[in-house]
Protein backbone atom coordinates (compact mmCIF):
# COMPACT_ATOMS: atom_id res chain seq x y z
CA UNK A 1 0.00 0.00 0.00
CA UNK A 2 1.00 3.33 -0.80
CA UNK A 3 1.82 5.55 2.25
CA UNK A 4 -0.16 9.19 2.34
CA UNK A 5 1.34 11.52 0.23
CA UNK A 6 0.82 15.32 1.66
CA UNK A 7 1.01 17.50 -1.70
CA UNK A 8 3.10 20.06 -1.02
CA UNK A 9 1.63 23.54 -1.33
CA UNK A 10 2.47 25.65 -4.42
CA UNK A 11 4.70 28.88 -4.08
CA UNK A 12 2.57 31.97 -4.11
CA UNK A 13 2.45 33.76 -7.74
CA UNK A 14 1.92 37.06 -9.13
CA UNK A 15 -1.35 36.96 -11.18
CA UNK A 16 -0.07 37.04 -14.29
CA UNK A 17 -3.24 38.95 -15.49
CA UNK A 18 -3.24 42.74 -16.82
CA UNK A 19 0.19 44.79 -16.04
CA UNK A 20 1.34 41.70 -14.00
CA UNK A 21 0.98 39.60 -16.88
CA UNK A 22 3.04 42.10 -19.28
CA UNK A 23 5.52 42.50 -16.42
CA UNK A 24 6.20 38.92 -15.97
CA UNK A 25 5.63 37.97 -19.96
CA UNK A 26 8.32 40.10 -21.00
CA UNK A 27 10.56 38.07 -18.17
CA UNK A 28 8.92 34.89 -19.78
CA UNK A 29 11.13 36.14 -23.36
CA UNK A 30 14.09 36.58 -21.10
CA UNK A 31 14.02 40.19 -20.93
CA UNK A 32 13.77 42.88 -18.07
CA UNK A 33 11.37 45.55 -18.81
CA UNK A 34 10.07 48.46 -16.93
CA UNK A 35 7.23 50.75 -18.01
CA UNK A 36 8.77 54.01 -19.49
CA UNK A 37 6.58 56.82 -20.01
CA UNK A 38 5.77 58.17 -23.74
CA UNK A 39 5.93 61.73 -22.68
CA UNK A 40 8.60 62.04 -19.65
CA UNK A 41 10.61 59.27 -20.06
CA UNK A 42 10.53 58.62 -16.36
CA UNK A 43 10.33 54.76 -15.47
CA UNK A 44 8.27 53.86 -12.96
CA UNK A 45 7.29 50.13 -10.83
CA UNK A 46 5.04 49.12 -9.87
CA UNK A 47 3.37 49.48 -13.48
CA UNK A 48 0.66 51.41 -13.44
CA UNK A 49 -1.91 53.29 -15.88
CA UNK A 50 -0.55 56.95 -15.14
CA UNK A 51 3.12 58.49 -14.72
CA UNK A 52 3.08 59.36 -11.48
CA UNK A 53 5.63 62.45 -12.88
CA UNK A 54 3.52 64.05 -15.64
CA UNK A 55 0.12 62.01 -15.86
CA UNK A 56 0.54 60.69 -19.55
CA UNK A 57 -0.72 57.45 -19.82
CA UNK A 58 1.37 56.91 -22.72
CA UNK A 59 3.92 54.33 -21.66
CA UNK A 60 6.34 51.41 -22.97
CA UNK A 61 7.61 48.90 -21.73
CA UNK A 62 11.51 49.37 -22.01
CA UNK A 63 14.56 46.68 -21.66
CA UNK A 64 17.08 47.34 -18.87
CA UNK A 65 20.61 46.30 -18.40
CA UNK A 66 19.51 43.44 -15.58
CA UNK A 67 22.57 45.00 -13.60
CA UNK A 68 21.89 46.37 -10.03
CA UNK A 69 23.04 46.27 -6.53
CA UNK A 70 21.78 45.18 -3.14
CA UNK A 71 19.91 47.53 -1.12
CA UNK A 72 18.20 45.73 1.89
CA UNK A 73 16.81 42.45 2.41
CA UNK A 74 15.41 40.19 4.99
CA UNK A 75 16.50 36.87 5.59
CA UNK A 76 13.23 35.05 6.58
CA UNK A 77 13.84 31.82 9.05
CA UNK A 78 10.04 31.10 9.59
CA UNK A 79 8.08 30.51 6.49
CA UNK A 80 4.70 32.41 6.80
CA UNK A 81 3.38 31.00 3.70
CA UNK A 82 3.38 26.95 3.48
CA UNK A 83 4.41 27.03 0.17
CA UNK A 84 7.99 28.75 1.10
CA UNK A 85 8.49 25.76 4.02
CA UNK A 86 11.02 24.15 1.55
CA UNK A 87 12.84 27.13 1.05
CA UNK A 88 14.35 28.44 4.49
CA UNK A 89 15.88 29.68 5.13
CA UNK A 90 15.67 32.45 2.20
CA UNK A 91 16.56 36.38 1.83
CA UNK A 92 13.83 38.58 -0.21
CA UNK A 93 16.29 41.30 -1.59
CA UNK A 94 15.54 44.84 -2.59
CA UNK A 95 17.64 45.33 -5.85
CA UNK A 96 18.19 48.54 -6.98
CA UNK A 97 18.86 48.52 -10.91
CA UNK A 98 21.34 50.73 -12.90
CA UNK A 99 18.36 52.43 -13.93
CA UNK A 100 16.97 53.46 -10.16
CA UNK A 101 14.20 50.99 -10.08
CA UNK A 102 14.18 48.48 -7.29
CA UNK A 103 12.28 45.27 -7.33
CA UNK A 104 11.98 42.49 -4.61
CA UNK A 105 13.66 39.19 -5.79
CA UNK A 106 15.80 36.65 -4.92
CA UNK A 107 20.08 36.52 -5.18
CA UNK A 108 20.25 32.46 -5.76
CA UNK A 109 24.06 32.24 -5.90
CA UNK A 110 24.84 33.48 -2.36
CA UNK A 111 24.20 32.51 1.39
CA UNK A 112 21.67 34.98 2.96
CA UNK A 113 24.93 35.87 5.66
CA UNK A 114 27.10 37.12 2.98
CA UNK A 115 24.63 39.46 1.29
CA UNK A 116 26.14 43.59 1.62
CA UNK A 117 25.04 46.16 0.74
CA UNK A 118 25.96 47.30 -2.88
CA UNK A 119 26.67 43.82 -3.77
CA UNK A 120 26.45 43.96 -7.69
CA UNK A 121 24.17 41.14 -9.40
CA UNK A 122 22.37 40.80 -12.60
CA UNK A 123 19.23 39.47 -13.25
CA UNK A 124 18.30 35.82 -14.54
CA UNK A 125 14.85 34.23 -15.33
CA UNK A 126 13.33 31.35 -13.56
CA UNK A 127 10.67 29.86 -15.65
CA UNK A 128 7.55 29.61 -13.48
CA UNK A 129 4.64 28.75 -16.51
CA UNK A 130 4.18 28.84 -19.83
CA UNK A 131 5.49 32.25 -21.19
CA UNK A 132 5.86 33.54 -18.22
CA UNK A 133 8.91 33.75 -15.51
CA UNK A 134 9.99 35.22 -12.18
CA UNK A 135 13.40 38.04 -12.42
CA UNK A 136 16.02 35.97 -10.15
CA UNK A 137 19.91 37.65 -9.57
CA UNK A 138 23.34 36.11 -9.22
CA UNK A 139 25.98 37.75 -8.15
CA UNK A 140 28.15 39.83 -10.65
CA UNK B 1 -8.84 72.54 16.00
CA UNK B 2 -6.48 73.24 18.79
CA UNK B 3 -8.35 72.15 21.80
CA UNK B 4 -11.36 72.49 20.71
CA UNK B 5 -12.30 68.41 20.78
CA UNK B 6 -11.83 66.41 23.89
CA UNK B 7 -11.80 62.29 24.98
CA UNK B 8 -14.43 62.08 27.74
CA UNK B 9 -15.08 58.10 27.79
CA UNK B 10 -12.90 55.42 27.40
CA UNK B 11 -13.59 51.55 27.40
CA UNK B 12 -11.77 48.66 27.06
CA UNK B 13 -12.42 45.13 26.80
CA UNK B 14 -10.23 42.82 28.71
CA UNK B 15 -7.55 41.16 25.88
CA UNK B 16 -6.90 37.62 25.25
CA UNK B 17 -5.34 35.40 22.82
CA UNK B 18 -8.70 33.43 21.85
CA UNK B 19 -12.85 34.17 22.13
CA UNK B 20 -15.86 32.85 20.77
CA UNK B 21 -17.79 36.00 20.88
CA UNK B 22 -17.76 37.80 17.50
CA UNK B 23 -16.12 41.38 16.85
CA UNK B 24 -19.50 42.99 16.89
CA UNK B 25 -20.69 42.27 20.46
CA UNK B 26 -16.74 43.03 21.65
CA UNK B 27 -16.91 46.45 19.78
CA UNK B 28 -20.41 46.63 21.65
CA UNK B 29 -19.13 45.91 25.41
CA UNK B 30 -15.99 48.44 24.87
CA UNK B 31 -18.58 51.15 23.47
CA UNK B 32 -21.24 50.90 26.03
CA UNK B 33 -17.99 50.49 28.95
CA UNK B 34 -16.73 54.17 27.11
CA UNK B 35 -20.54 56.00 27.09
CA UNK B 36 -20.91 55.40 31.04
CA UNK B 37 -17.57 56.33 31.39
CA UNK B 38 -17.96 59.57 30.01
CA UNK B 39 -21.56 59.72 31.21
CA UNK B 40 -23.56 59.41 28.72
CA UNK B 41 -26.14 56.99 27.43
CA UNK B 42 -25.90 55.09 23.83
CA UNK B 43 -28.75 57.09 22.47
CA UNK B 44 -26.72 60.32 23.02
CA UNK B 45 -24.11 59.83 20.37
CA UNK B 46 -24.90 60.73 16.59
CA UNK B 47 -21.67 60.36 15.25
CA UNK B 48 -19.79 56.86 14.84
CA UNK B 49 -16.00 56.77 13.25
CA UNK B 50 -15.13 53.02 12.32
CA UNK B 51 -11.35 52.92 11.80
CA UNK B 52 -10.85 49.40 9.67
CA UNK B 53 -14.00 49.66 8.50
CA UNK B 54 -16.02 46.74 8.82
CA UNK B 55 -13.41 45.07 11.37
CA UNK B 56 -15.27 46.63 14.03
CA UNK B 57 -17.78 44.19 13.36
CA UNK B 58 -20.40 45.70 10.82
CA UNK B 59 -21.00 48.72 9.23
CA UNK B 60 -21.98 52.08 11.00
CA UNK B 61 -25.42 50.84 10.50
CA UNK B 62 -25.23 47.54 12.20
CA UNK B 63 -23.38 48.71 14.99
CA UNK B 64 -25.93 51.73 15.59
CA UNK B 65 -29.07 49.30 15.21
CA UNK B 66 -27.16 47.36 17.60
CA UNK B 67 -26.00 50.13 20.04
CA UNK B 68 -29.37 51.79 20.27
CA UNK B 69 -28.30 54.71 18.55
CA UNK B 70 -31.60 56.54 17.22
CA UNK B 71 -30.39 59.72 15.51
CA UNK B 72 -26.26 58.89 13.32
CA UNK B 73 -25.89 62.68 12.00
CA UNK B 74 -22.73 61.55 10.99
CA UNK B 75 -20.60 58.27 10.05
CA UNK B 76 -17.11 57.47 8.00
CA UNK B 77 -15.39 54.22 7.76
CA UNK B 78 -11.27 54.46 7.72
CA UNK B 79 -9.72 52.23 5.02
CA UNK B 80 -6.28 51.21 4.09
CA UNK B 81 -4.47 52.90 6.59
CA UNK B 82 -4.15 49.86 8.64
CA UNK B 83 -3.11 50.55 12.54
CA UNK B 84 -2.71 54.34 11.87
CA UNK B 85 -6.44 54.25 11.76
CA UNK B 86 -7.36 54.79 14.76
CA UNK B 87 -5.37 58.30 15.50
CA UNK B 88 -6.44 59.03 12.24
CA UNK B 89 -10.43 58.46 13.92
CA UNK B 90 -9.60 60.99 16.32
CA UNK B 91 -8.62 63.64 13.37
CA UNK B 92 -11.86 62.76 11.98
CA UNK B 93 -14.03 63.13 14.73
CA UNK B 94 -12.31 66.05 15.72
CA UNK B 95 -13.44 67.47 12.20
CA UNK B 96 -17.19 66.27 12.52
CA UNK B 97 -17.04 68.05 16.04
CA UNK B 98 -15.18 71.31 15.03
CA UNK B 99 -17.57 71.26 11.96
CA UNK B 100 -20.66 71.24 13.74
CA UNK B 101 -21.94 68.06 12.61
CA UNK B 102 -22.18 65.78 15.35
CA UNK B 103 -22.03 66.25 19.31
CA UNK B 104 -20.84 63.53 20.92
CA UNK B 105 -19.08 60.87 18.51
CA UNK B 106 -18.37 57.22 19.44
CA UNK B 107 -15.30 55.82 18.33
CA UNK B 108 -15.70 51.70 18.47
CA UNK B 109 -12.42 49.65 17.49
CA UNK B 110 -12.45 45.52 17.72
CA UNK B 111 -9.36 43.18 16.79
CA UNK B 112 -9.21 39.74 16.76
CA UNK B 113 -5.89 39.35 15.58
CA UNK B 114 -5.81 36.12 17.18
CA UNK B 115 -9.37 34.53 16.40
CA UNK B 116 -9.59 36.46 13.18
CA UNK B 117 -7.51 36.96 10.02
CA UNK B 118 -3.77 37.20 10.79
CA UNK B 119 -1.68 39.97 9.18
CA UNK B 120 0.56 37.53 8.07
CA UNK B 121 -2.24 36.00 5.67
CA UNK B 122 -2.63 37.79 1.99
CA UNK B 123 -5.26 39.99 1.52
CA UNK B 124 -7.84 39.74 -1.47
CA UNK B 125 -6.26 42.05 -4.08
CA UNK B 126 -7.87 44.43 -6.40
CA UNK B 127 -7.73 46.26 -9.22
CA UNK B 128 -3.74 45.18 -10.32
CA UNK B 129 -2.42 48.49 -9.25
CA UNK B 130 -2.77 49.00 -5.52
CA UNK B 131 -1.10 47.98 -2.08
CA UNK B 132 -2.42 44.36 -1.99
CA UNK B 133 -1.50 44.04 -6.02
CA UNK B 134 1.97 44.93 -5.11
CA UNK B 135 2.48 42.68 -2.44
CA UNK B 136 0.73 39.64 -4.41
CA UNK B 137 2.39 40.49 -7.62
CA UNK B 138 6.01 41.45 -6.72
CA UNK B 139 6.96 40.74 -3.08
CA UNK B 140 5.00 37.20 -2.45
CA UNK B 141 6.28 35.52 -5.42
CA UNK B 142 9.51 35.79 -2.89
CA UNK B 143 8.24 34.88 -0.21
CA UNK B 144 7.69 38.20 1.27
CA UNK B 145 4.40 38.93 2.04
CA UNK B 146 3.71 39.61 6.00
CA UNK B 147 4.60 42.65 7.87
CA UNK B 148 7.65 41.13 9.86
CA UNK B 149 8.97 40.44 6.24
CA UNK B 150 8.39 43.96 4.43
CA UNK B 151 9.14 46.25 7.25
CA UNK B 152 12.10 44.20 8.45
CA UNK B 153 13.63 45.51 5.14
CA UNK B 154 13.64 49.00 6.79
CA UNK B 155 14.80 47.80 9.66
CA UNK B 156 17.95 46.08 7.63
CA UNK B 157 18.48 49.31 6.41
CA UNK B 158 18.22 51.10 9.04
CA UNK B 159 21.38 49.06 10.77
CA UNK B 160 22.98 49.39 7.23
CA UNK B 161 22.95 53.39 7.23
CA UNK B 162 23.34 54.33 10.93
CA UNK B 163 24.54 51.38 12.72
CA UNK B 164 21.64 50.13 14.70
CA UNK B 165 22.26 46.73 16.46
CA UNK B 166 20.39 44.06 17.41
CA UNK B 167 20.77 45.00 21.33
CA UNK B 168 19.01 48.39 20.64
CA UNK B 169 15.89 46.24 18.88
CA UNK B 170 16.16 44.43 21.72
CA UNK B 171 15.98 47.75 24.31
CA UNK B 172 13.03 48.73 22.83
CA UNK B 173 11.16 44.74 23.65
CA UNK B 174 12.66 44.99 27.45
CA UNK B 175 11.67 48.44 27.94
CA UNK B 176 7.63 47.03 26.75
CA UNK B 177 8.02 44.05 28.85
CA UNK B 178 9.28 46.01 32.08
CA UNK B 179 6.18 48.31 31.57
CA UNK B 180 3.90 45.46 31.20
CA UNK B 181 4.96 44.19 34.54
CA UNK B 182 3.49 47.22 35.99
CA UNK B 183 0.07 46.66 33.98
CA UNK B 184 -1.97 43.68 35.48
CA UNK B 185 -4.03 43.97 32.22
CA UNK B 186 -1.27 43.69 29.86
CA UNK B 187 -0.75 39.82 27.87
CA UNK B 188 2.61 39.90 29.29
CA UNK B 189 1.92 40.61 32.64
CA UNK B 190 4.48 38.50 35.12
CA UNK B 191 6.23 37.70 32.13
CA UNK B 192 9.67 39.23 32.37
CA UNK B 193 12.03 38.98 29.58
CA UNK B 194 15.95 39.84 29.73
CA UNK B 195 18.43 40.94 26.87
CA UNK B 196 19.05 37.39 26.82
CA UNK B 197 15.79 35.86 26.19
CA UNK B 198 15.75 38.11 23.61
CA UNK B 199 18.57 37.28 21.98
CA UNK B 200 17.35 33.73 22.53
CA UNK B 201 14.16 34.06 20.46
CA UNK B 202 13.70 32.29 17.68
CA UNK B 203 14.79 34.33 14.13
CA UNK B 204 11.33 35.02 11.95
CA UNK B 205 12.80 37.23 9.26
CA UNK B 206 15.81 38.96 10.14
CA UNK B 207 16.93 41.17 11.38
CA UNK B 208 13.72 40.12 13.27
CA UNK B 209 12.74 37.79 15.86
CA UNK B 210 10.17 36.55 17.97
CA UNK B 211 10.44 38.95 20.74
CA UNK B 212 10.67 41.85 17.53
CA UNK B 213 7.44 41.54 17.21
CA UNK B 214 4.30 42.77 18.37
CA UNK B 215 1.22 40.13 20.49
CA UNK B 216 -1.79 38.88 18.08
CA UNK B 217 -4.46 39.30 20.32
CA UNK B 218 -8.23 39.46 20.73
CA UNK B 219 -10.21 42.33 22.02
CA UNK B 220 -11.90 45.65 21.44
CA UNK B 221 -12.16 49.47 23.11
CA UNK B 222 -13.54 52.53 22.61
CA UNK B 223 -13.59 56.38 22.98
CA UNK B 224 -16.62 59.19 23.19
CA UNK B 225 -15.03 62.12 22.07
CA UNK B 226 -16.90 65.30 22.23
CA UNK B 227 -16.29 69.48 21.57
CA UNK B 228 -14.32 71.20 25.07
CA UNK B 229 -17.28 72.96 25.63
CA UNK B 230 -19.86 69.93 25.98
CA UNK B 231 -17.28 68.96 28.20
CA UNK B 232 -17.15 70.99 30.94
CA UNK B 233 -20.48 69.39 32.31
CA UNK B 234 -19.61 65.76 31.68
CA UNK B 235 -18.13 63.80 34.49
CA UNK B 236 -14.72 62.87 33.67
CA UNK B 237 -11.71 64.98 33.29
CA UNK B 238 -11.15 65.78 29.78
CA UNK B 239 -8.59 65.29 27.55
CA UNK B 240 -7.87 67.22 24.96
CA UNK B 241 -6.95 67.20 21.06
CA UNK B 242 -3.97 69.59 20.56
CA UNK B 243 -3.04 68.35 17.89
CA UNK B 244 -3.83 65.70 15.09
CA UNK B 245 -2.44 64.92 11.47
CA UNK B 246 -2.02 61.54 9.15
CA UNK B 247 0.59 61.38 6.56
CA UNK B 248 1.64 59.13 3.97
CA UNK B 249 5.18 57.64 1.95
CA UNK B 250 5.33 58.48 -1.48
CA UNK B 251 4.73 56.07 -2.96
CA UNK B 252 2.07 54.52 -0.54
CA UNK B 253 1.69 51.26 -2.83
CA UNK B 254 5.30 50.25 -2.88
CA UNK B 255 7.77 50.33 -0.28
CA UNK B 256 11.02 49.55 -2.77
CA UNK B 257 10.61 52.17 -4.94
CA UNK B 258 10.36 55.34 -2.34
CA UNK B 259 13.42 57.53 -3.05
CA UNK B 260 14.14 57.10 0.62
CA UNK B 261 12.64 53.73 2.34
CA UNK B 262 12.86 54.65 5.53
CA UNK B 263 10.49 57.96 4.79
CA UNK B 264 7.38 57.04 6.41
CA UNK B 265 3.87 58.60 6.94
CA UNK B 266 4.71 59.68 9.91
CA UNK B 267 7.35 62.22 8.48
CA UNK B 268 4.48 63.89 7.04
CA UNK B 269 2.10 63.83 10.21
CA UNK B 270 4.25 64.76 12.96
CA UNK B 271 4.97 68.31 11.68
CA UNK B 272 1.15 68.88 10.91
CA UNK B 273 0.40 67.40 14.65
CA UNK B 274 3.04 69.72 16.24
CA UNK B 275 1.69 72.77 14.11
CA UNK B 276 -2.05 72.26 15.06
CA UNK B 277 -0.75 72.38 19.31
CA UNK B 278 1.52 74.74 18.65
CA UNK B 279 3.96 72.65 20.57
CA UNK B 280 7.57 70.53 20.46
CA UNK B 281 8.97 67.65 20.58
CA UNK B 282 10.62 68.92 23.70
CA UNK B 283 7.39 69.86 25.37
CA UNK B 284 6.40 66.47 25.33
CA UNK B 285 5.95 63.89 28.39
CA UNK B 286 5.10 60.64 27.32
CA UNK B 287 4.49 58.87 23.87
CA UNK B 288 2.81 55.57 22.95
CA UNK B 289 4.41 54.29 19.92
CA UNK B 290 2.76 52.15 17.37
CA UNK B 291 5.18 49.18 18.14
CA UNK B 292 3.93 47.07 15.61
CA UNK B 293 7.77 45.99 15.52
CA UNK B 294 10.77 47.27 17.57
CA UNK B 295 12.86 48.24 14.52
CA UNK B 296 9.54 50.40 13.27
CA UNK B 297 9.37 52.23 17.50
CA UNK B 298 13.04 53.42 16.66
CA UNK B 299 11.76 54.97 12.97
CA UNK B 300 8.83 56.95 14.53
CA UNK B 301 11.06 58.25 17.68
CA UNK B 302 13.14 59.49 15.41
CA UNK B 303 10.19 61.06 13.22
CA UNK B 304 8.57 62.13 15.97
CA UNK B 305 11.24 64.49 16.43
CA UNK B 306 12.66 62.78 19.79
CA UNK B 307 15.80 62.65 18.34
CA UNK B 308 17.12 62.92 15.23
CA UNK B 309 17.03 60.54 12.18
CA UNK B 310 19.71 57.24 12.63
CA UNK B 311 20.07 58.11 16.52
CA UNK B 312 16.94 56.04 17.65
CA UNK B 313 18.82 53.11 18.44
CA UNK B 314 21.11 55.21 20.67
CA UNK B 315 18.09 56.73 22.16
CA UNK B 316 16.40 53.37 22.90
CA UNK B 317 19.60 51.40 24.11
CA UNK B 318 19.80 54.88 26.64
CA UNK B 319 16.99 54.10 28.70
CA UNK B 320 15.12 57.23 27.41
CA UNK B 321 11.93 55.17 26.45
CA UNK B 322 11.77 53.66 29.85
CA UNK B 323 9.43 54.99 32.73
CA UNK B 324 12.00 57.50 34.55
CA UNK B 325 13.54 58.64 31.55
CA UNK B 326 13.16 61.82 29.58
CA UNK B 327 10.30 59.93 27.28
CA UNK B 328 8.56 56.76 28.63
CA UNK B 329 7.17 55.36 25.81
CA UNK B 330 4.23 52.94 25.70
CA UNK B 331 3.72 52.89 29.48
CA UNK B 332 0.95 49.99 29.04
CA UNK B 333 3.20 47.73 27.62
CA UNK B 334 2.40 48.31 23.80
CA UNK B 335 1.38 46.09 20.91
CA UNK B 336 4.87 44.45 22.27
CA UNK B 337 3.99 43.18 25.82
CA UNK B 338 0.38 44.76 26.50
CA UNK B 339 -1.96 43.73 23.20
CA UNK B 340 -2.46 44.54 20.05
CA UNK B 341 -5.91 46.33 19.22
CA UNK B 342 -4.23 48.24 15.78
CA UNK B 343 -3.36 50.99 18.38
CA UNK B 344 -6.52 52.11 20.06
CA UNK B 345 -5.10 50.33 23.05
CA UNK B 346 -2.33 53.01 23.01
CA UNK B 347 -5.15 55.84 23.25
CA UNK B 348 -6.55 54.00 25.98
CA UNK B 349 -3.74 54.90 27.73
CA UNK B 350 -2.76 58.41 26.91
CA UNK B 351 -6.16 58.75 28.75
CA UNK B 352 -5.42 56.88 31.94
CA UNK B 353 -2.39 58.80 31.88
CA UNK B 354 -3.63 62.06 31.45
CA UNK B 355 -6.36 61.40 33.90
CA UNK B 356 -3.50 60.31 36.32
CA UNK B 357 -5.29 56.87 36.41
CA UNK B 358 -1.90 54.79 35.49
CA UNK B 359 -1.17 53.47 38.93
CA UNK B 360 2.07 52.01 39.58
CA UNK B 361 3.24 52.57 35.61
CA UNK B 362 1.80 56.50 35.95
CA UNK B 363 4.00 58.73 34.27
CA UNK B 364 4.46 61.65 37.22
CA UNK B 365 3.40 65.13 36.35
CA UNK B 366 2.20 63.86 33.28
CA UNK B 367 0.14 66.97 30.92
CA UNK B 368 1.23 66.31 27.48
CA UNK B 369 1.33 63.00 25.48
CA UNK B 370 1.73 61.85 21.79
CA UNK B 371 0.18 58.59 20.74
CA UNK B 372 1.21 57.79 16.59
CA UNK B 373 -0.06 55.18 14.81
CA UNK B 374 1.17 53.25 11.56
CA UNK B 375 -0.41 50.81 9.04
CA UNK B 376 -0.14 49.40 5.79
CA UNK B 377 2.82 50.37 3.61
CA UNK B 378 3.93 52.94 6.83
CA UNK B 379 1.24 55.41 6.40
CA UNK B 380 1.60 57.21 9.41
CA UNK B 381 -0.61 59.43 12.15
CA UNK B 382 -0.42 61.30 15.00
CA UNK B 383 -2.17 62.76 18.37
CA UNK B 384 -0.99 65.25 20.79
CA UNK B 385 -3.01 65.05 23.66
CA UNK B 386 -2.89 67.20 27.04
CA UNK B 387 -4.64 67.60 29.81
Amino acid sequence: MNAKVTPTPARPLPSLQGYSGEFYGWCGKQELRFQRCGACETFRHPPRPLCPNCQSSNAQWVPVSGKGKVHTWTTVRQALHPGLAADVPYAGVIVELDEGMRIASWVTDIAPEKLQAGLRVQVWFDAISDGFALPKFRVL
Amino acid sequence: MRDKTCIVGTGSTPYTRGTDKPALVLALEASLSAVRDAGIRPQDIDAVILPAGVASGGTAGDFCANFGIRDLHYTASLQEMGGAECVAAVETAALALVGGVASHVLIPMCSLMFSGRRAREPKDASSGFQAADTIRDYYSPYGVQAPAQHYSWMARRHMLLYGTTERQLGAVALAMRRHAQLNPEALMFNVPMTMDDYLASRWISEPYRLLDCCLETDGAAALVMTTSQRARDLKQKPVFVSGVGTGHPYPSLDIPNRTDILEIGLDRAAPRAYAMAGMKPADIDFAEIYDCFTGQTIMQIESAGFCKKGEGGTFVSDGNIELGGTLPVNTHGGLLSHAHNTGMNHIVEAVTQLRGDGGARQVRDAEIGVVTGWGGHAHGSMAIFRN
